[in-house]
């Protein structure tokens, strides 16, 4: 069990923040990019990067290491900005997102960033891949490893079919260190996913494929963190937690925004943002919608 | 006037020639690639048998994985494992793989540069009695257009043995082009073999006045007509080319600059496909008068491979004709 005490809660509330502000800064400076997903998914990447995942920034290739990839790659705002302060490269370089040369393109790309899992953006294929890790992983050394594996795809990339035929592979060959983490924001490019394309009664779906399925607040460190744990503990399937995100989190005029699916704020946009971020006293979220 | 050089078959010309299929080929090529290497592992989407895949699965069943029916699933799954270190062989027919899922190829595999050998049987029109729907025409277009992707197209079962062998040797990801139907044995478990290197396999001891440019099993098919040739007294050279890609651009001009005219052979539509590649490689090198052999912008039917070879314009008659055009084409 780990320890997660108010003081390490209030440090990754922080961090939080801080890749938040980071993000906007980003978007800013790109002028395109995926704004509300990939703020929406910000505690969960600091929980995952500065309390679950086994990872050493100064060796990213370490054999041993956790897998982490991500499905959805056009929130990779969030997982830039993440890997910069976890220490996997400069905050400077955060600066480049989407210019010629960078190292940080549009789309995640293991091209330019050998390190990450592998490349990402076109949906629907990350949970297959990671499905074949943990495969992988099983022929050479068994069903515990200590290696855990983990997919973070998005609830509009559950219209993809390929996603469930990873579903239905996964389950059948029970693995138990496979955890996935849908970011259940509600919302996609063209509008609510519940209208586009239902998915209700995800949970219930969810569990007819065979996972031990879990519902999360996605902004509640202990929440994330106590569902991971217990997805760790689950030994004859995979796991998936149906994290309840709020797109654009933290900034009042994008949550729940579609519009901001796939826009970057613009200079005033974005310093109204930071100063938001920065001055939470100020600014009454509204309340998660049920 | 087979090329000794190459060792091949000397029975090549007999009408008992021994026929094999060149998926057969592979399936004996996994299991000896397995043998060699424990990374090499084998996926397949419910085509185990036909695929011939069902020699390596039984002998390494934890080194296999089953997905279903599910060929988008096949290829990434694959990507995830080669991720890990694995050479993963991905088989199922070519019409599927990389007819349904050529997205997942190109990002999780050739973008990625994933070591995955995507395995596609029952390529072509001699797929023959399942009809149209299973006959995959488009696929060596599909391939040959992404980058870091190596296309092979064996001509027969052991060169089918060998280019699985090799595939398993280097870190890139390749398609395996591979028919249903037995077809002649055209080479011996002596012929070099080597990706991207392409072999006169039949030349006439004199310049060539036609050269046709052959890949797959239809092969054979060119062998017999400038055999038929060369009793006439004409002299038809045959470069079989297994490797697509990399394409032996050498051998390919040196063939165009003796002989001056060439035909090229395969059983897939030439929009896109390899007649298009060598057409491709002439024109900006050394153009000459070209006739390409194929399926010309139809979809297939029914029928024996035989018949349907011979009414979409793949039979020794069409070759022939394409031959003697290509002749009075030249100046």
């Amino acid at each position: 069990m780990l320890q997660l005490t108010d003081e390490k809660i209030k440090q990754m509330e922080e961090k939080a923040r801080d890749i938040r502000v980071s993000i906007i800064e980003m978007l800013m400076e790109a002028g395109s990019g995926h704004s509300a997903g990939a703020l929406g998914m910000a505690d969960i990447f600091t929980a995952l990067y500065f309390q679950i995942l086994k990872h050493d920034p100064t060796n990213p290739m370490w054999a041993e290491r956790d897998r982490l990839v991500l499905s959805n790659g056009h929130i990779c705002p969030v997982y830039y900005a993440t890997l910069a302060h976890s220490g996997y490269f400069k905050l400077e370089e955060l600066k480049t997102l989407r210019k010629f040369g960078s190292r940080l393109q549009g789309h995640p790309d293991r091209r330019f960033l050998p390190f990450i899992e592998t490349s990402s953006g076109p949906l629907g294929l990350g949970l297959s891949q990671t499905v074949g890790m943990c495969l992988a992983d099983r022929i050479d050394h068994g069903k515990y490893s200590g290696k855990q594996f983990y997919c973070l795809i998005s609830d509009g990339e559950l219209e993809e079919g390929n996603t469930w035929e990873a579903m239905m592979l996964g389950a059948k060959e029970k693995l138990q260190n496979l955890t996935v983490i849908v970011d259940r924001n509600n919302i996609q490019i063209e509008g609510l996913v519940e209208d586009i394309m239902p998915l209700k009664p995800l949970k219930q779906k969810l569990e007819a494929f065979n996972w031990h399925t879990q519902v999360i607040d996605g902004h509640n460190f202990k929440e994330i963190i106590g569902a991971i744990e217990q997805a760790q503990a689950v030994f004859d399937k995979p796991s998936i937690i149906i994290a309840n995100t709020i797109p654009g989190k933290g900034v009042s005029f994008m949550e729940h925004q579609y519009k901001w699916h796939g826009k970057a704020p613009n200079k005033e946009e974005g310093e109204k943002a930071i100063k938001e971020l920065t001055h939470p006293i100020n600014y009454a979220q509204p309340k998660l919608k049920t | 006037m087979l090329n000794q050089n190459l060792k091949l078959n000397t029975k090549i010309f007999d009408a008992d020639v021994e026929r094999e299929t060149t998926r057969r080929g592979f399936g004996e090529g996994l299991v000896l690639a397995a043998d060699q290497n424990k990374n090499v592992v084998g996926l397949c989407a419910d085509l185990n048998e036909s695929t011939q895949m069902n020699l390596f699965a039984k002998k390494y069943p934890e080194r296999f994985v089953q997905v279903g029916v599910a060929e988008q699933n096949l290829v990434t799954v694959a990507s995830g494992m080669a991720a890990m270190g694995k050479i993963p062989f991905a088989a199922s027919y070519a019409i599927f793989s990389p007819g349904r899922n050529w997205e997942q190829i190109r990002t999780t595999i050739a973008y990625n540069d994933q070591p995955v050998k995507i395995v596609g049987s029952h390529a072509g029109i001699s797929v023959g009695p399942d009809g149209g729907s299973h006959q995959a025409l488009e696929d060596i277009a599909l391939m040959r257009i992404l980058p870091n992707m190596i296309v092979l197209s064996p001509c027969d079962s052991i060169e089918a043995k060998k280019a699985t062998i090799e595939s398993a040797k280097i870190n890139k990801p390749v398609y395996i082009r591979l028919c249903r139907e037995k077809t002649p044995i055209i080479t011996t478990e002596e012929t070099p073999f080597e990706i991207g290197k392409a072999s006169i396999l039949f030349a006439p001891p004199m310049t060539a006045q036609v050269g046709i440019i052959a890949t797959g099993p239809l092969v054979y098919k060119a062998i017999m007509v400038a055999q038929k040739f060369a009793e006439r007294g004409i002299s038809v050279k045959v470069l079989n080319i297994t490797s697509i890609r990399p394409l032996d651009f050498e051998a390919i001009i040196n063939l165009a600059k003796e002989a001056g005219a060439i035909v090229s052979v395969e059983e897939h539509q030439i929009v896109g496909g390899f007649g298009s590649a060598v057409a491709e490689v002439l024109v900006q090198n050394y153009p000459v008068p070209m006739e390409l052999i194929g399926v010309h912008d139809k979809f297939g039917e029914s029928g024996t491979a035989d018949e349907l070879l011979e009414h979409y314009g793949m039979g020794i008659e069409s070759i022939e004709i394409a031959v003697e055009r290509v002749m009075g084409r030249k100046k």
